[in-house]
């Protein structure tokens, strides 16, 4: 039988060691699978690669991991953010290593390690300095950049629903990088909101298939869930 | 001298957004293009994070914190939108499927190379989002611009002297004085804000620009 269902997000994540590249799902707070962070803190893995699109806001969630040291690495597309305060003051300390990638090339070495692809040539970044020292070729008139696969150890992503197969709903935008961040790693560890009996999730409508995950946590729904997102300055 | 102001420069690229249109609106001045769209055109906005038949901002106390723009603020649904991932949403913007985004930006070139994505200082953190993407991606790439800095040089110039975004991307330049193709024998204006004559403009632009067609005969 299968069940990938895990007691509590401690166990989830227990097996995170250090020196890890953990890929963490979310779009600024929307997605951001906050319980699973907050466990990988308290079991204290550092040294670690993450990838996000952001880097962290406020204070909590990809931040706060952040905050405590553990983070070597950070790969995203936009960390600065009128909130980045933390990883703002680790960067200027030289305390944590950037790589800054446009965010499709972001999403697409995402995809492409799920799917087995080598490495890919995309227009994006040509001629640029986030393109510097990168092979590029010509084809068909157009130019393009080489760009390999983000291959992870662990994801660590948000859904709406799920059954003990791993079969996951998401929730409006909360979806962002789930489903191409569970097909990246060794191991995708998702909190949902609720685990729902096998067969009741509508197979039409199952936006990852229970294949690309290992591991479903139950987180209910988060009593600290994230404040809505205010309407003042906006930040990519 | 006459500018346009913030609204009359998106309305006057909204004016340009046909019916059917896919678009993607940029952060900052693009996003009030939004507010100018014509009701009667079904125009479909799409953001970034995974939204096609992105809507308004919600009443007050409506707002939902998994559903949010690009410039992570509160926004809604339309009636046909879709919900979609990351992968799926940059293959529309760097597959051509978008008819049209409208960027921000700090300097077009003569051959429309962009920047808009980082200063170059060396204290500034980089960050770069989609930018890249909808440069060269999309269909019709539209700035909307200042004509000038606050110190008066001109931020259409022979080269961006700013780190470039994309190269020769950009078709239609919308500042507070004037619209200008970039086209390929160079800059063709459009059209300029009234009460500012050719010669002016092109001393304000200080590159070459080709004046407007003239007006049909009747």
């Amino acid at each position: 039988m299968i069940d990938k269902t895990v007691a509590s997000v401690a166990s989830a994540v227990a097996d995170i060691g250090d020196g890890a590249t953990v890929l963490i799902g979310g779009f600024g707070t929307a997605g951001m699978p906050s319980e699973l962070i907050d466990a990988l803190i308290d079991q204290g893995a550092r040294d670690l690669t993450i990838v996000n699109n952001n880097a962290g806001n406020g204070e909590i969630g990809v931040a706060a991991l952040l905050k405590r040291k553990r983070v070597r690495k950070i790969i995203c597309s936009f960390p600065r953010q009128v909130d980045s305060h933390v990883f703002d003051a680790l960067y200027r300390a030289g305390e944590i290593e950037l790589e800054l990638v446009p965010q499709g090339n972001l999403a697409e070495r995402i995809r492409a390690a799920g799917a087995g692809i080598g490495a890919f040539f995309t227009p994006t970044a040509y001629g640029t300095l986030l393109a510097e020292g990168k092979e590029t070729r010509t084809i068909d008139g157009r130019n393009y950049v080489l760009e390999y696969p983000i291959r992870a150890d662990f994801a660590l992503i948000k859904a709406e629903r799920a059954d003990r197969w791993g079969n996951l709903v998401y929730r409006k935008t909360a979806r962002n990088f789930g489903p191409i961040m569970a097909a990246a790693a060794k191991s995708a560890i998702a909190q949902v909101r609720e685990i729902v009996p096998l067969g009741s999730l509508d197979p039409e409508v199952i936006v990852t298939p229970g294949i690309f995950v290992q591991r479903v946590v139950a987180v209910g729904t988060p009593d600290k869930r994230a404040e809505a997102p205010s309407r003042g300055q906006a930040s990519q | 001298m006459n500018r346009y102001s913030r609204q009359q420069m998106a309305a006057r690229v909204a004016r340009d957004i046909p019916d059917g249109a896919y678009v993607n609106l940029g952060i900052g001045l693009p996003t009030l293009v939004a507010n100018f769209l014509p009701p009667d055109r079904e125009i479909v906005l799409q953001s970034e994070n995974g939204l096609l038949g992105m809507g308004p901002a919600p009443q007050a106390g409506d707002e939902d914190p998994d559903l949010i723009n690009a410039g992570k603020q509160p926004v809604t649904l339309l009636t046909g939108g879709a919900y979609f991932h990351h992968a799926d949403s940059f293959a529309m913007m760097r597959g051509g499927h978008l008819d049209i985004c409208v960027l921000g930006a700090f300097q077009v070139s003569v051959r429309g190379d962009l920047a808009n994505w980082h200063t170059g200082a060396p204290d500034a953190i980089p960050a770069v989002g989609g930018a890249m993407d909808l440069a060269i991606g999309a269909k019709n790439v539209y700035v909307m611009m200042e004509h000038v800095t606050k110190s008066g040089e001109s931020k259409i110039v022979e080269r961006c002297s700013y780190p470039i975004t994309g190269l020769a991307c950009v078709n239609r330049i919308y500042t507070d004085l004037a619209v200008i193709d970039v086209a390929p024998e160079g800059l063709r204006v459009v059209e300029i804000v009234d009460g500012l004559a050719f010669d002016e403009l092109q001393r304000l632009t200080g590159i070459a620009l080709i004046p407007p067609a003239a007006p049909h005969a009747a």
